[in-house]
């Protein structure tokens, strides 16, 4: 019997042995090949981290920044954006829009091509745009598209794909019918679900986009490997029209979901660039004066909701005078520690107004003030006929940063104010839950923008998708009818303006601050910069 | 034995059986949806979202549908990922996590038992409080903390090995060591309570009164029946090892099954939670499986009482 249990534990254990023998050590060492900046071969290879698995990698079922950033670099849509921002020709070559802002004629660029040496061609342009507004497809971004004449019916299923707004009337034209007047459409065309797809790859292989094999793409990189939830890899397309520019030879990224652990590969040489940063990290570079620290604005508001159908928070002084009684700075200072900058509005900098940018034209548009606060807040409890405030609580979703915001704003309302509130953490499917059924006081949320316009921030319309403060105002719903019945700038940006300067005087949500974007770059890469709303691009990045 | 070993595999088969409906059930009634997002989707998008996955039919429809799927070990797409599907996802992620924690029971084994045995026989000497205090720090020591002390300085500060990600054999050096330490100290502080044991027995003071060598009588007699323990605990520490490995696989980038089910579940992602609920709960009754077979090869009277059903 003795035998018999020696034998198990003897099996057990060679079996064991035998799986860590085999395992070990047999794997291809690609990242030592090509890894860090001492290259063997003498290519230039950049080493980043995308932070996830991308969901896919097909223009129209992409959803996130893990597809997007592959994405950027690997398509090109009709238009692309220069450091600055700027939007310049990308496949297109130029544009001719009509009088009233509805049809937009695109000539595309002369012998442009796929990667797998495909013509590229105007029709490639229509058919993307109508496959993701195909009912089938099922594409989670297919409402960008609905800007297109017929796009949300084509989508819904009360229209036909005949009826949608984009026709390619010969190889290089292409002809867009919008809805409405849409001015910031050309920021439109360079994001991912208006990227083209190769016609003729996705008819006779539908699945082309799941395997590095078979996926073809148009942009300066295309991808050449990809091994499922461990590393993915791009390298210079030699098809692509503007090739002589892009210096570097390859991409390798990592998919690290730890902040922390892509840092320490960063430290370590194994990254050339760490981004998004652990916040700690975030705190001590903002001062320290460290070249490879990089600080790019970023198109993002952080704010709290009020649920606006709730006593006392229906009551817009109430709502000031919370608003009015925390200390941005101190939050932005000492708990964010990004470099954020605090917000006295919903717009972020860094997008274009008629005249300069929006937010710098726009001030400051309520101020921080506790003598003021309390009498508010006292007279904004009279009028619900209540002495003071009920008992209420913050919701934010499961996160260490939204904890310590909420911590701070909890201290400073009993120091300022001598109210008591409580956190309450949810996660963060359960959190959206109870937004959306109304069900909580005052919730933690962010908003990034989608395209470079103010447009993009007015969630607050009456019923709107985004309106979790449940807020209802005539006016700021018409202003914004006004600002999307005109291509006229000024009348526009005005008709935008107002529409804020409403919000905040009634308050439905507590801007705290607006988002940086903190990375880091080696000092040997240059030629990176962050598009306010996208990821670091270095698409003309050069590594010595 | 045969008939034995068919009633194991049955109540095996029930029991998997129940953790799928039970999943099924409450991934159902938590609050949440796949597709809900900051800010609300077009309802013409969430309807196609909702066709497509068939997540439109009754819950009934559903369910009898996965399992006829699971049947045919198809466990069906990733909602969040087109890229990838859940068979994938486990066929990519297991082996890896597999790899990583048969390598720490390896390491966890060989020192754990070494340090047990050196630490029985030099019982209250400086051998054993050096054993001890290691056994100790592993069990106390969380392993994502080991984790980071480990890249500190044999990463970052010394480059010996690489930080992180799963590309050569060097890479996985580190996630095992600290993977292994908990088990390490468990096996260590078991083994030489067990070594005392037997040490104490008087069938090893007849063998050393036979005039046996010491090394004799600790190889052959001490040691072996005191391994007897140890392969009682084996299963379990096994299922534990290999599957709960996620903040291990987290912070070395690991493309492990760690991962999946953690990010199934805050995803809301239905099939990847299912798929990875099955294959931890079939590793489980597995090792359970052939642990309860083992006994029998131990201890006739198992075998009797299952017999006799």
């Amino acid at each position: 019997m003795k035998k018999s249990k020696f034998s198990v534990l003897a099996l057990l254990m060679a079996i064991m042995l035998i799986l860590a023998a085999c395992n070990g050590g047999s794997k291809e060492t690609s990242n030592e090949k090509e890894g860090g900046s001492g290259d063997s071969s003498g290519s230039k290879v950049l080493n980043v981290n995308n932070s996830s698995e991308p969901g896919s990698l097909h223009p129209a079922n992409a959803q996130g920044t893990h597809e997007s950033w592959i994405l950027e670099h690997t398509f090109e849509g009709l238009t692309k954006k220069t450091e600055e921002g700027k939007i310049v020709p990308g496949s297109a070559e130029s544009w001719e829009i009509s009088e009233d802002g509805l049809t937009w004629t695109f000539k595309l660029k002369d012998g442009l091509k796929w990667s797998n040496g495909d013509p590229l061609t105007a029709n490639d342009f229509e058919y993307a745009w109508k496959y993701a507004l195909k009912p089938e497809t099922a594409a989670d971004y297919a409402y960008q598209l609905y800007y297109l004449k017929g796009g949300e019916a084509y989508n819904s299923k009360k229209g036909k794909e005949e009826d949608v707004g984009v026709k390619a009337t010969d190889d290089h034209t292409l002809v867009v019918t919008l809805e409405q007047p849409t001015p910031y459409f050309l920021d439109l065309t360079s994001f991912y679900t208006f990227y083209p797809i190769d016609k003729k790859v996705q008819e006779e292989n539908p699945k082309w986009a799941l395997d590095a094999k078979t996926h073809v793409s148009n942009g300066p990189f295309k991808l050449t490997e990809w091994k499922h939830k461990e590393s993915l890899k791009i390298e210079k397309n030699e098809n692509y029209y503007d090739k002589d520019k892009i210096k570097l030879d390859a991409v390798n990224f990592a998919l690290i979901e730890d902040e922390n652990t892509a840092w320490q590969m960063y430290q370590s040489g194994e990254l050339d660039i760490a981004y998004p940063l652990p916040v700690d990290v975030q705190g001590q570079l903002v001062n320290s004066g460290d070249k490879e620290f990089k600080n790019g604005a970023e198109l993002a508001v952080y704010y709290y909701n009020f649920n606006t159908k709730v006593k006392p928070f229906n009551n817009a002084k109430v709502r000031k005078a919370l608003s009015m009684a925390i200390e941005r700075k101190k939050i932005t200072e000492n708990v964010a520690q990004g470099g954020q900058k605090p917000a006295f509005g919903v717009i972020p900098p860094g997008i274009p107004d008629a005249n300069g940018d929006f937010q710098e034209n726009t001030g400051n548009l309520f101020e921080e003030n506790v003598a003021e606060a309390k009498k508010l807040l006292k007279e904004g409890l009279a009028e619900e006929g209540m002495k003071e405030l009920p008992n209420f609580s913050i919701l934010y979703n499961t996160l260490d940063s939204h904890k310590k915001i909420a911590e701070a704003v909890q201290g400073m309302w009993r120091d300022n104010l001598g109210v008591e509130v409580t956190l309450e953490n949810a996660e963060f499917q359960v959190k959206l839950d109870r937004e959306k059924a109304g069900d909580f006081e005052i919730s933690r949320a962010g908003w990034v923008g989608d395209y470079v316009d103010p447009m993009t921030f007015m969630l607050w319309e009456t019923d709107g998708a985004y309106n979790d403060a449940g807020w209802s105002n005539k006016e700021y719903d018409n202003l914004l009818k006004e600002a999307k019945s005109t291509m006229e700038p000024k009348e526009r940006m005005a008709a935008l303006h107002k529409a804020e300067e409403v919000l905040i005087e009634d308050m439905p949500i507590l801007p705290v601050y607006f988002y940086t974007k903190p990375y880091m770059v080696k000092s040997n890469v240059t030629g990176v910069y962050a598009p306010i709303n996208a990821y670091p691009n270095f698409i003309y990045a050069d590594k010595k | 034995m045969l008939r034995y070993t068919l009633n194991r595999f049955k109540w095996a088969i029930i029991t998997l059986w129940a953790v799928i409906t039970l999943t099924f059930i409450i991934m159902h009634t938590i609050p949440g949806n796949p597709f809900a997002k900051e800010g609300a989707m077009p309802p013409a998008v969430y309807e196609n979202l909702q066709v497509h996955y068939g997540l439109d039919k009754p819950l009934l429809t559903q369910y009898g549908n996965y399992l006829l799927e699971v049947v045919q070990f198809d466990f069906g797409p990733s909602l969040k990922s087109s890229s990838i599907s859940v068979n994938d996802y486990i066929l990519k992620g297991f082996p890896v996590s597999l790899h990583l924690g048969a390598q720490a029971l390896v390491i966890a084994i060989f020192f754990g038992l070494i340090l047990g045995v050196v630490a029985s026989l030099k019982r209250n000497k400086w051998p054993d409080y050096l054993s001890m205090v290691i056994a100790i720090v592993g069990i106390s020591v969380p392993n994502f903390i080991l984790a980071t002390i480990l890249i500190n300085y044999f990463a970052i500060k010394w480059h010996i090995f690489p930080v992180a990600t799963w590309a050569t054999w060097q890479h996985t050096i580190l996630p095992s060591i600290a993977l292994s330490m908990m088990p390490l100290a468990f096996i260590a502080r078991l083994m030489r309570t067990s070594m005392l044991e037997v040490m104490g027995q008087d069938y090893i003071l007849t063998a050393k009164a036979k005039g046996l060598k010491r090394s004799g009588v600790i190889i052959k007699h001490a040691i072996r029946n005191a391994l007897l323990p140890i392969i009682t605990i084996l299963g379990i520490l096994t299922a534990n090892i290999v599957t709960g490995s996620f903040i291990i696989e987290r912070i070395f980038g690991i493309p492990g099954m760690g991962d999946m089910f953690v990010k199934g579940i805050s995803n809301r992602d239905y099939p990847v939670i299912l798929g990875s609920t099955i294959v931890y709960s079939a590793v489980l009754i597995l090792l359970i499986f052939i642990v309860d077979i083992a006994y029998t090869l131990i201890d006739p009277r198992i075998k009797v009482t299952g017999e006799k059903k």
